[in-house]
């Protein structure tokens, strides 16, 4: 009986652990939001009506897409490079990559305060060189937020598309290239097409993890750049409304679950390898 | 015969490399600088600043309180996480496809989401203290990294060697402990070092577990930094600049970087 089974006995911990610690408490969390009074859905409702939440959401979005966006371009594109280099500077390459990423992200994130800061690296450089008489007030924006977002993904977008564009075959490029085909023209209809999968799981890592993050936005966006993380936090354990976190967290829960079953649908439909 | 690469590509490209080593070389200038405030390049060279990190008390704490938390939640990582990645590659067919989903689960949930839930859940509901709290949650944080990692060595591994061994009298324990895991060696490997350095730098999953009383590294320098904007907090993070370099040593060493990409 007991050697029957031993696959799942053996399993049993590992599965008990996120059975009683991740899906019992999320899905508690979940639940909360829809028993309160003012029928089933009212948290979400006042979540939607307040102009101030909705103006939270569009922005974590739109903070997310443009993170993505760039760091999709920036990663392909220099993936595509390492990729196909010389196997000693491709190793060097990789581990320019990899260190950044097994950097944390409240360092990263630091680095960029010192940066884009009043007195910082950028408005010293541009008031030295004469540009501007005055700082430029780059903190607290959208953009430093954006930077520095695309700053923590664009290694993982290059990890994750060096490993996709290395198993396309030179010979395909070559033959491509030998039939008349310019670079440009290669690599749009040969290269592009059959990283579309990789690109794929690139884009919903980095979507995922900006639309989540909390460290990069409170450093880099404070009060003024309010995302869907820091909102969370501050109704959490400033204000402790706990009804209205839970609601964040059940969003970002439904989104993050949508876009990553929606995008590996698409992937699957769009691998040209697939048989 | 190596395909040609256009300039613009390559010149895009070390700007990106610029673009990422760059920063973490303005902290490493930062931490070195004789300035009270945060500068780039230095103004001068000491080290004072690194000493100064062990005199906060705060940071020696915290340090202490990160690494044990990364010690213990790789460890137990490992221990439930080796026999689940052993049992989904050994009996595959024996057992439903939807349990290998379930070792996906809390790469699938935001990691705020987690440690907020386990603050309602765990530490309030089943009032458990803040320190198993929080070793629960980086558990699950670093479970997917010993289960995944784990699993795609077991993967290349020859499960007839282990029967043979079996059939020729060695005890199914003896066996595992003795042919199975010196072969899956490098990924027990990689999966500490992935789960370890993962514990250390997480800040979503901790913030909501962390308090006054008992906090980890990165919420630390998190909370330090909104209060004061000087060198110390560049000393820190070259500290873990450092650590990680180690941890690429000891894996270049192993297994090859490589394997990341794989």
């Amino acid at each position: 009986m007991l050697k029957r089974h031993i696959g799942w006995w053996l399993a049993l911990p590992a599965t008990l652990l996120v059975a009683l610690f991740l899906i019992l408490p999320v899905a508690a969390t979940i639940g909360s939001t829809f028993g309160e009074g003012g029928g089933p859905l009212a948290p979400y409702i006042s979540f939607l009506s307040s102009g101030f939440r909705r103006t939270v959401l569009w922005r974590t979005l739109e903070i997310s897409l443009a993170t993505t966006a760039i760091s999709l371009v920036l990663g392909f594109l220099t993936a595509y490079v390492v990729s196909r280099a010389p196997r000693n500077l491709k190793s060097l390459l990789i581990i320019a990559a990899v260190f950044p990423l097994l950097t944390g992200v409240v360092v990263r994130s630091f680095a960029w305060l010192i940066i884009l800061g009043k007195n910082g690296i950028l408005n010293n450089a541009l008031m030295a060189l004469g540009i501007t008489s005055e700082p430029f007030a780059m903190l607290y924006t959208q953009g430093s937020v954006i930077v520095a977002m695309v700053y923590l993904f664009t290694p993982l977008m290059i990890l994750t598309l060096v490993g996709v564009l290395e198993n396309i075959p030179d010979d395909l490029i070559q033959a491509s290239a030998s039939l008349g085909a310019s670079p440009g023209a290669t690599f749009r209809q040969v290269v592009f097409p059959l990283a579309v999968p990789g690109l794929i799981v690139g884009a919903v890592l980095v979507f995922t993890g900006s639309f989540t993050s909390y460290a990069t936005p409170q450093l880099l966006g404070g009060e003024k750049q309010m995302v869907m993380g820091t909102l969370m936090y501050q109704q959490a354990m400033v204000n402790f409304d706990w009804v209205s976190a839970s609601t964040i967290a059940t969003i970002m829960v439904v989104i993050t679950i949508a876009i990553v079953l929606l995008m590996t649908r698409l992937a699957k439909r769009l691998n040209p390898m697939a048989t | 015969m190596a395909t040609k690469i256009p300039l613009p590509l390559i010149l895009l490209t070390i700007a990106v490399y610029i673009f990422l080593v760059g920063p973490l070389i303005i902290v490493l200038g930062a931490s070195v600088s004789d300035t009270t405030y945060l500068t780039f390049p230095p103004q001068g060279l000491t080290l004072v600043w690194f000493e100064r990190i062990f005199e906060i008390g705060a940071f020696r704490r915290t340090i202490v309180t990160s690494l044990q938390l990364a010690v213990l939640a790789t460890a137990l990582a490992l221990i439930v996480g080796i026999p689940a990645a052993y049992a989904l590659n050994r009996y595959r067919v024996r057992l439903p496809t939807w349990l290998s989903t379930v070792f996906v689960l809390p790469i699938l949930v935001p990691e705020i989401v987690l440690g907020f839930s386990l603050l309602k859940s765990v530490a309030v509901g089943a009032s458990l203290p803040i320190f198993p709290t929080l070793l629960i949650g980086h558990t699950l944080l670093v479970l997917p990294y010993a289960v995944r990692v784990i699993s795609a060595s077991l993967a290349s591994f020859d499960f007839s060697i282990e029967e043979a061994a079996i059939s020729l009298g060695s005890p199914p324990a003896k066996t595992f402990f003795t042919i199975v895991l010196p072969n899956v060696r490098s990924g027990v490997i990689a999966a500490f070092i992935l789960a370890f350095i993962t514990s250390i730098n997480d800040v979503s999953t901790s913030l909501f577990l962390t308090g006054p009383g008992i906090s980890t590294l990165p919420i630390q320098i998190l909370a330090h930094v909104e209060q004061f904007f000087d060198p110390v907090i560049a000393s820190v993070s070259v500290l873990l600049m450092l650590l990680t370099v180690a941890v690429m040593a000891i894996v270049e060493r192993t297994l090859g970087l490589t394997f990341l990409t794989k």
